[in-house]
């Protein structure tokens, strides 16, 4: 069992990550100078195993900057637990004081002036270093485990079908990885990409869709410091459902809890000490399955780009969130004996990317990936006035950039833009390159279509979105944010059932309610029908910006929420 | 060694609307015959809940062939077995969706299916054994319009 020493030492740890950091009203060379890369790999190391996870890094291979969301609601019985808390009551949660540097690369509050005192965070060279730093510590004790989402997100990974980051996570030798948007280039490459990796791409939960029968790898065995380990890989449940089916017509996905629990058992029944979930299932949907299922040591979450700074235990099982974007590494220390987790330590290890010396094996593979795509990525298109970001479960600023490009370019009433919760941040102030475009749209079905909708159909929309995120059974959530809309307000009451939550749209311009009888102009993008027709968003957006040249986005207030 | 009623799949070829518009719509509209075909194949008597494992999507990836995966939990010998389970559909246009004939010689009362669902709704089965006695279980399988998760 888990001593209660154990829990006060993981939150001492936790607190003196924020508290050596915290900057009061000093300025960034002191705030720096007060935080340091040993600071940040400071760990006083458990037992025998040690786990790293990475996860959700959507192409992205350089230090950016990512704002957390402000909004994260949960509901049902995942009301206003973490994950779904935000700003101050989440600093509030975890020890964490306002204005310090986990507070910066945690929550939403003050971001812009953080970002500048702090910097940019993440950049997989300096991963690289802070794996790099853990493997010479504990030797034969590491394991590394990337939970996908890893091949798409960037330009260059658009470009390339995800081999720049197959080339640059190759380097870091992680012994398995499960995916998501991996699949959205299609079965072939999937397949031809799995061939050369070295290490298995892991799915308990895909079948072929005419036998029902398992398609790929369920599990990897490894021995680290003495012990069996199980890694089981659960890949996003609803894959074919959130992203274009026929691209992978003969996969189907699903939770599969009691695949899920088949496999525990099996594990467990070959001599397995440690039993570990590597999941792209999204936080709540693992933490409901950590209760049903039997025998799961660790739960390395993904998907829903949650970042928690501990651990979350649900019965014995250990639930990590380790955020998205390559803004973190965890770390997390067992101690496993007699098939039993002992003893823990965790940390969420922030790449400050100004404090983190790059690792120049890494920082090399990068520059010659990226090297193919330099004039394209560094291309001005504009400059923004206010912060661009994306997190969030309503709306954010680079979706509203989004809205209003695709209204004015593609001359509709209303627009349609999915609700990623991939995308990086633009700082006011700053250029708007088409890295920061393509960071927010790089997708293989970037279609921009243009079509004429019926009130009823719009508001029948707007409601399955809203359940995909909203439903109270987390086995029927898709992950991702509500759909983003531009020229239509409307109220949201996440608590009612579906058909219920969405009422009062209206046209934002005229202020005119939607008639569900009229036909609307509606522009979108992202569909996951085959045979879609339109200009790339990229595209659309570009020269929306180009035109423009400065944008400057007001706070949206579209959507009216309730219920929360 | 299972059979389909021969009626109850045709009636389950036959009389169903394009899936793509308007599923909300319909869930909401939900009134056919479902409580009606399981009174008669119950004869009013409560099912009670279990034995029945019944392996369906949470969320369809293709209303039009959802799979379906029914084991019903027996000996399977002369003295105690499955005789027969009803799957009906309670959001569909017609209810009915299959009945599945079992013997001794069936040997495990299980079988793969593939249903068609107009909308989001909840799949029931029920299981008459051959004491007479009747088992149930259901599940809510969502047809969703899809895009946006990520």
């Amino acid at each position: 069992m888990i001593s209660r020493r154990e829990f006060i030492q993981v939150a001492a740890a936790t607190a003196a990550l924020a508290t050596g950091t915290g900057i009061g009203g000093l300025g960034r060379a002191v705030a720096q100078q007060r935080l340091t890369q040993r600071e940040l790999l400071a760990f006083e190391a458990v037992g025998n195993v040690t786990i790293v996870h990475v996860t959700d890094i959507h192409g992205q291979l350089m230090p950016l900057h990512f704002r957390e969301p402000s909004i994260n609601l949960g509901v049902g019985e995942a009301k206003g637990l973490p994950p779904h808390i935000t700003g101050k009551d989440f600093l509030a949660r975890f020890g964490i004081p306002p204005g310090s540097s986990a507070a910066y690369a945690l929550t939403s509050d003050d971001f812009e002036a953080l970002a500048k005192t702090y910097g940019k965070i993440g950049g997989l060279d300096r991963a690289a270093t802070v794996i790099k730093a853990i493997r010479a510590e504990r030797g034969d004790k590491v394991l590394l485990l990337d939970g996908g989402d890893t091949w798409q997100g960037s330009w260059s990974s658009l470009k390339t079908r995800g081999q720049d980051m197959i080339d640059c996570m190759a380097l870091l030798k992680p012994d398995a990885m499960t995916g998501h948007w991996e699949f959205t280039y299609g079965t072939d490459r999937v397949k031809q990409a799995i061939e050369g990796l070295g290490f298995p791409f892991l799915g308990l939960n895909i079948r072929d869709t005419e036998w029902n029968e398992a398609a790929f790898e369920a599990s990897t065995t490894l021995e680290r410091g003495g012990v069996k380990i199980a890694v089981l890989g659960q890949a996003f449940p609803y894959t074919p459902v959130a992203n274009p089916r026929w691209m992978i017509p003969n996969w189907s996905f699903g939770v599969r809890e009691e695949d899920v629990q088949a496999q525990v058992d099996k594990a467990r029944k070959g001599g397995a000490q440690l039993v570990v979930l590597l999941s792209h299932n999204g936080f709540d949907v693992d933490r409901k399955l950590a209760g049903h299922v039997k025998g799961i040591d660790v739960i390395l979450t993904g998907h829903t780009h949650d970042a928690l700074p501990e651990a979350v235990k649900v019965g014995k099982t250990l639930l990590i969130a380790s955020g998205s974007s390559g803004k973190f590494v965890s770390r997390l220390d067992l101690d496993v004996r007699d098939g039993e987790v002992k003893a823990f330590r965790y940390k969420l290890i922030p790449l400050f990317s100004e404090v983190i010396t790059p690792d120049a094996e890494m920082a090399g593979k990068i520059a010659e990936v990226r090297k193919p795509f330099a004039s394209d990525l560094s291309k001005v298109l504009g400059k923004t006035e206010s912060l661009l970001y994306r997190r969030g479960n309503f709306n954010g600023t680079f979706d509203d950039l989004i809205c209003q490009a695709l209204l004015q370019e593609r001359d509709a009433e209303i627009a349609l833009s999915p609700g990623f919760r991939w995308g990086t941040s633009v700082l006011p102030g700053e250029d708007i390159t088409f890295e920061d475009v393509t960071n927010a749209t790089a997708i293989t079905y970037p279609a921009v279509y243009r079509i004429g909708m019926t009130g009823a159909r719009l508001k029948e929309i707007i409601e399955d979105v809203a359940d995909n995120l909203f439903n109270v059974d987390p086995y029927y959530q898709q992950g991702g944010d509500m759909v983003r809309i531009g020229g239509l307000s409307y109220a949201i009451d996440v608590a009612r059932p579906q058909g219920q939550r969405i009422s009062d749209m209206r046209l934002v311009k005229r202020g005119a309610p939607i008639d569900p009888s009229k036909e609307y102009q509606v522009t979108g993008w992202a569909s996951v029908n085959e045979g879609t027709e339109g200009p790339p968003i990229w595209e659309v957006i570009s020269n929306y910006l180009m035109r423009q040249k400065t944008v400057r986005l007001e706070p949206n207030r579209a959507v009216k929420v309730t219920g929360a | 060694m299972t059979a389909i009623n021969r009626r109850q799949a045709f009636a389950l070829g036959g009389g169903f609307v394009a899936l793509t518009m308007m599923p909300m719509a319909a869930h909401a509209q939900v009134s056919n015959d479902a409580a009606q075909s399981i009174a008669k194949f119950t004869g009013g008597k409560e099912p009670t809940k279990g034995r029945i494992a019944l392996d369906l999507p949470e969320i369809a990836e293709n209303g039009n062939t959802v799979p379906l995966v029914l084991n019903v939990e027996s000996p399977m010998t002369a003295d105690s077995y499955v005789k027969e389970v009803m799957i009906v559909a309670d959001g569909n246009p017609n209810s009915g969706v299959a009945t599945l004939m079992f013997t001794p010689l069936s040997g495990k009362a299980e079988a793969s299916i593939r249903i068609r669902l107009a909308a989001t709704q909840n799949v029931i089965a029920i299981a008459r054994m051959s004491d007479g006695s009747l088992f149930t279980e259901r599940k809510t399988v969502k047809v969703t319009i899809g895009g946006c998760g990520g």
